[in-house]
């Protein structure tokens, strides 16, 4: 498949856009759910949805996807009350109602579709696909359904933006306010379980998770702003899924959803690595550099010690004393002179007045670089 | 033996082996550990199996279970830089991994029995097909074999650091003062949860692994506060599970694992909802007396604070308190019962009894030790809520 296929070729175009309002909407939501430390809400919802599309199957013996994802829906609305309702009620914690609803419903959800495969009615084939999604199997229904939603919950999350910030950030005062906050939990909940039940077509029960936090869990790494957030954590998104769409499509074999969450987890490792504030990168190079200035400032101190048994502050000391110092080399009393801390004439250094004021105040106060 | 017996002895084993490490996942919040290394052993199968060319070859299990502590040592590693939640980490780690593993199968392994469904889902029902043949001579099913061998691993495991594991997992602080190391401890754990899980996952599958894992021991959870209990329920929970699915499955003609998955969810259901003390049902009940309780302290300590007969009439209670005319009905009946009060000519007053509560609650509130309040109801009511 060459490059040029990918601008004319209806049915990848068709895909492709797919893949990315996909990954728009899974950035968005995503967004929130990672910062309620919800994450793993999204592993468990996408495997509750199974149970769901086969009854859902079973019911009307249609293979709509319409009719399939309004059962993902609702066995996933299921899903998600049921684990508030353990952690709430009973002692046993998130992460296991997690653990158990993720498991329990997906293996009911096997046991349907294997009890739909022995069924007599050849029209079962396919159902598999929401295992480990199919975005191949995407038509131009599908897609518009994608853009539908995606524009249902951009709407809501701006008409509910502050309220949701709110809730995010600080519940109680949410409450206090007078926020009705379980309608508002709920709703976040609700757009979370959407969106994944969208994206099971095309990247599956499995994979599912990863799409909604990848994305956000990259963007979080570049800004401390909910509104940038939720944006970046679309846009990583978005890019996931054409990028993933088109390194398949050059390839055969390669099925769609696992390379779209291998494209996100390079986007969360980049953001890992080089984000400026955050990144772990950066963080060592401001390391290093910190324990360069206090190794600088503890050279000073020791001069200091010395200089300030003599009357004469600027008076000439060997360079030799300091040998027995450890964080002292050739290195050090370069940028101590280049600070104008020091002055070094042959064998021997002497002390600036800014270098003395410099020592003196050096554990009182927190003198800005200068 | 036939092929039907051993099915459900392997089943039942699995289910076994899988409740131990289990119980203390579940103790120790680290449910969703069981479910990343479930995921991501694939890529470590699929590894394997390039290198052995054998899909029994044990090579497969080490390779496997290398990859299920890669996944919690990448989770650990995540986690310190700080950058994201634990849960966030993983979530990260096990799709990127599954990933990988599923590429990897798709792009090689076209022409051989290794797809992903099976890797998934598992099938017990082929298991009795591959037999352990010694010199020619049927010794059992292999999968039986390994499995069991894993389960006495683990049971002489938890016999010799029984103690340890116990303290490292309720109270890290005094196990690391006691000098047993929770690092160690973790890490051992993860070992052997990773290992049951490559060994459980040839029956059951990946994912429904994890229900073995987590159900048993939560439902047992809900049933008994005792370490040793809790262990013994798992277990029965599970192999329980284990043969009504195996059952189910028959008679549905369906997957064994789906319907072993199915029973267990069942199971969990019916403790849910009907545990005694910590089931939903208890819960709400307890909640539900509480609120009354709570109700009945108000409603008789604002009778001892007004002495006027104006202030003591039923009518003007149920003003003044603010409750609904059901709820005040309730709590005057509570009180009546209880022999707190007496009602003559709709005028409410405080019994003798009545009196001495309310002065005593006084006491208490006032001194700031409202938590003796709580035992002071056993002594003074007869009936509760």
């Amino acid at each position: 498949m060459e490059l040029t296929d990918f601008f004319t070729d209806y049915t990848l175009r068709t895909i492709t856009l797919g893949t990315a309002v996909l990954g728009a909407i899974c950035g968005m939501l995503g967004s929130f759910a990672v910062l309620r430390k919800q994450s793993l809400l999204g592993d468990a919802i996408s495997h509750a949805a199974l149970p769901g599309i086969a009854i859902a199957f079973l019911i009307t013996g249609a293979k709509d996807s319409n009719v399939l994802l309004l059962g993902a829906l609702v066995s996933g609305l299921i899903g998600v009350f049921w684990i508030k309702g353990i952690v709430s009620k009973t002692h046993l914690k998130t992460d296991t109602a997690l653990g158990l609803i993720l498991s329990l419903f997906f293996g009911f959800g096997m046991l349907l579709l294997t009890f739909i495969q022995k069924q007599p009615n050849a029209n079962q084939a396919g159902l598999d696909k929401y295992l480990f999604g199919q975005a191949a199997t995407l038509v131009e229904s599908d897609v518009t359904l994608m853009i539908i939603v995606t524009a249902i919950s951009l709407v809501v999350i701006l008409l509910f933006w502050k309220e949701f910030k709110l809730l995010l950030f600080d519940k109680n005062y949410a409450m206090t306010l007078g926020f009705n906050t379980k309608f508002i939990d709920g709703l976040i909940s609700f757009f979370i379980v959407l969106a994944i039940v969208i994206g099971l077509q095309t990247v599956g029960v499995v994979l599912m998770s990863a799409m909604l936090l990848a994305p956000a869990a990259a963007a979080r790494q570049w800004t401390n702003s909910l509104g940038v957030m939720v944006i970046l954590a679309a846009i990583f998104g978005a890019f996931s899924g054409v990028f993933g769409t088109a390194i398949s499509a050059t390839q055969s074999n390669l099925s769609t959803g696992p390379v779209i969450v291998l494209v996100a987890a390079v986007f969360v490792v980049i953001s890992f690595v080089f984000s400026p504030e955050r990144g772990i990168l950066f963080k060592q190079i401001r390391l290093i550099k910190n324990r360069r200035d206090l190794e600088l400032q503890k050279t000073l101190y020791f001069m200091y010690d010395i200089v300030r048994k003599h009357d004469d502050i600027s008076r000439p000391h060997a360079i030799k004393i300091l040998n027995n110092f450890q964080g002292f080399t050739k290195g050090t009393l370069g940028k101590l002179v280049e600070k104008d801390w020091i002055t070094i004439a042959g064998d021997s250094w002497s002390m600036t007045g800014e270098g003395f004021h410099t020592a003196a105040n050096l554990y009182n106060t927190n003198i800005p670089e200068s | 033996m036939n092929a039907m017996v051993e099915i459900q002895l392997i089943a039942a084993v699995t289910a076994a082996a899988c409740a131990i490490p289990g119980v203390f996942l579940v103790l120790r919040k680290m449910a969703l550990i069981s479910d990343a290394i479930s995921h991501s052993i694939l890529p470590g199968i699929v590894i394997g199996f390039f290198i052995t060319h054998d899909l029994a070859s044990p090579w497969l299990i080490i390779f496997a279970a290398f990859s299920g502590i890669i996944t919690v040592i990448l989770v650990e590693m995540i986690q310190k830089t700080g950058l994201v939640k634990e849960d966030t980490a993983i979530g990260l780690v096990f799709p990127a991994l599954f990933s990988i593993g599923v590429i990897l199968i798709a792009k090689n392994a076209n022409d051989v029995h290794l797809d992903v469904d099976a890797v998934l889902l598992g099938d017990l029902a082929f298991a009795p097909f591959d037999r352990l043949l010694i010199d020619g001579a049927d010794y059992g099913p292999k999968g039986l074999w390994m499995i069991s061998v894993i389960l006495v691993i683990t049971l002489l495991l938890l016999f010799a650091f029984y103690k340890e594991l116990k303290i490292s997992t309720f109270d890290i602080g005094l196990s690391s003062a006691l000098g047993f190391s929770p690092v160690i401890m973790h890490y051992g754990l993860m070992s052997v949860a990773s290992v049951t899980t490559v060994a459980a996952f040839d029956a059951v599958g990946a994912i429904l692994v994890v229900a073995l894992m987590i159900a048993p021991a939560a439902t047992a959870y809900l049933l008994t506060t005792d370490l040793r209990k809790m262990l013994v329920l798992s277990v029965i929970i599970g192999v329980g599970s284990a043969i009504g699915g195996y059952w189910l499955a028959r008679w549905l003609d369906a997957s064994i694992s789906g319907s072993i998955t199915t029973v267990l969810g069942l199971l969990f259901l019916m403790i849910y909802l009907f545990a005694p003390s910590k089931g939903l049902i208890a819960v709400l009940l307890r909640q539900n007396r509480q609120r009354k309780e709570v109700s009945l302290l108000t409603f008789l300590l604002h009778l001892n604070n007004h002495d006027s007969i104006e202030e003591r009439r039923v009518t003007h209670l149920q003003e003044h308190i603010n409750w609904r005319k059901v709820r005040a009905n309730s709590v005057l009946k509570l009180a009546k019962k209880n022999n707190m009060v007496t009602i003559e000519n709709q005028v409410v007053s405080l019994t003798q009894k009545g009196l001495t509560f309310t002065e005593k609650a006084l006491d208490y509130i006032i001194t700031n030790e409202d938590e003796q309040i709580e035992d002071m109801k056993d002594d003074f009511f007869l009936f509760r809520g």
